[in-house]
């Protein structure tokens, strides 16, 4: 643990920009044909602390990340950053499910570097593995790698590009509780280095543990969006309450 | 007693049947590479592009995978007899005629193959190399690089397929002896002329080919899942 602590440090995420924030969701609706996934959400990420997406299954979360990706387009309504489009390599994303190259993993993150316009030498690769701690298995093919070693791998390479904004959609879905307290301890560091993370989950302990603010979406609504001592503590609407009793909520 | 015979063909060396077997396999392969220079890129870029009539395409791409041969071989004897359109060129009953009557029949084999290929491991990869920000070169590299080994199991089907048809070469390399006289066609000549030896010989050496091209496909793919995943 305390290894990856030092391999943060080491990582240079200084200096950096805040060029892609604020992130302001305007009036957003989306559309897989006929369904109405998103109905008019406005919200505006601020920098700080990790803004935490939670919701029942089927909310919204993963649509409103690749939304702030660029890998979906809103049918109504606007996202910008900072006012404009998000300059390249300002984001990255680390997916629910995340698709490993037919390549070993050291070779996944060199590619990562590559794409990001950074240097792939063997130093840069290795930092990046020792900081999701999977060093060990940077000569594996990356198919082969199990769930959950496949999302660090996955964090490791979006990390490759140094980005301003870091979307992770449920990164600790498929961790053992060490592995899970390993990401976190990654993303709290990641976080307090600059960079602002955005993350999907359904692990209310982790999201007390996280999150700055909570965003609540239900039905493809935003609910509420709070600091998260208020969003835990004091829920304003039914749905926020009953999700946080563990009812559910459809 | 033919076995026999065959099988002293073949460990005697026979030259006969040595440069039957040579031609057969210079003809094939450079049929199948032929075709991969046009088809592979084609799939590819039907693929990754969309377009008008983009389905009609798939369609018929598909659809050709099962030309008949014999009329692939009609059509080219037809451009390159004396009065065709090609006829000048006067390259009707000669090898190159059979490479490209085979390049043909093969093409869309290779190309409609890797369509599929290159088009769902796009589907697998969109997400990942547009949030990598990977420009279209870039993406084709990936696409293409990662599908290598599919590919190469793909041009292994191709030449399968070249290897083992009588129709197109027969019509159009016109079974000439000593010239462009190959396997297929002479098993086909030789067992009707009732020289068994000679055409169980070479039925020998064309299925020992094909199961040579086979055992390679599977250690390609086993090899690629080992290291590459
Ligand atoms: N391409 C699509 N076509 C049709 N419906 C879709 C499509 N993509 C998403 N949906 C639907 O939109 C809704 C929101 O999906 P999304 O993946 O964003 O939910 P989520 O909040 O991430 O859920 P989970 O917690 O299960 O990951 C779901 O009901 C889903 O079935
Ligand atoms: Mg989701």
């Amino acid at each position: 643990m305390l290894d990856s602590v030092a391999s943060v440090r080491d990582f240079a995420f200084a200096a950096r920009e805040t060029s892609a924030l604020p992130i302001r969701f305007e009036a957003v609706t989306f559309a897989a044909g006929p369904t109405r996934i998103l109905h008019g959400v406005d919200v505006t990420l601020v920098p700080g602390s990790p803004t935490v997406l939670m919701g029942p299954n089927g909310c919204g979360k993963t649509t409103l990340l690749k939304l702030a990706m660029g890998l979906l387009t809103q049918i109504g309504g606007a996202i910008t950053f900072a006012g404009g489009p998000a300059p390249a390599g300002s984001r990255a994303i680390v997916f629910q499910k995340p698709i490993m190259l037919r390549r070993t993993a050291a070779a996944n993150v060199a590619y990562a570097l590559r794409a990001a316009g950074k240097p792939a030498d063997e130093a840069n690769v290795r930092r990046l593995l020792d900081l999701a701690q999977i060093a060990p298995l940077a000569a594996r093919p990356a198919r082969r790698l199990s769930g959950g070693e496949q999302q660090r791998l996955a964090l490791a390479r979006a990390l490759a590009c140094e980005p301003q904004v870091l979307l992770l959609d449920e990164p600790t879905s498929s961790l053992d509780p060490a592995s899970t307290k390993l990401v976190e301890d990654i993303i709290a560091q990641v976080s307090a280095s600059g960079i602002k993370v955005v993350m999907a989950t359904h692990d209310i302990g982790q999201a007390r543990r996280l999150a700055g603010d909570v965003v609540f979406l239900a039905k493809g609504r935003l609910i509420e969006h709070a600091a998260a001592d208020r969003f835990f503590n004091d829920p304003v609407s039914e749905e926020a309450r009953s999700f946080l009793a563990g009812n559910l909520v459809i | 007693m033919d076995g026999a015979t065959a099988f002293d063909l073949i460990l005697s060396g026979d030259r006969t049947l040595f440069a039957i077997v040579r031609l057969s396999l210079t003809v094939t392969v450079l049929a199948t590479l032929l075709a991969a220079v046009v088809a592979m890129p084609l799939g590819a870029a039907v693929a990754l592009t969309r377009f008008p009539f983009r389905n009609v395409v798939i369609v018929v791409l598909n659809g050709l995978m099962g030309l008949p041969p014999v009329v692939v071989g009609l059509m080219v004897f037809l451009m390159l007899s004396r009065s065709g359109p090609l006829g000048e060129m006067g390259i009707l009953f000669t090898p190159t005629a059979m490479t490209i009557a085979q390049a043909i029949l093969v093409a869309p084999i290779i190309a409609a193959l890797t369509r599929q290929l290159i088009e769902d491991l796009w589907t697998e990869y969109r997400d990942e190399l547009t949030a990598m920000e990977v420009g279209p070169i870039g993406r084709v590299q990936t696409l293409l690089w990662d599908a290598r080994f599919s590919l190469v199991t793909i041009l292994l089907a191709g030449f399968g397929r070249a290897a083992a048809e009588v129709g197109t070469v027969m019509i159009v390399g016109g079974n000439i002896d000593g010239f462009t006289r190959v396997m297929t066609t002479t098993i086909a000549l030789e067992t009707s002329k009732g020289n068994l030896p000679l055409a169980i010989g070479l039925g020998i050496v064309l299925i020992a080919l094909i199961l040579a091209v086979n055992a390679l496909a599977w250690s390609v793919r086993e090899w690629a899942e080992r290291h590459a995943g």
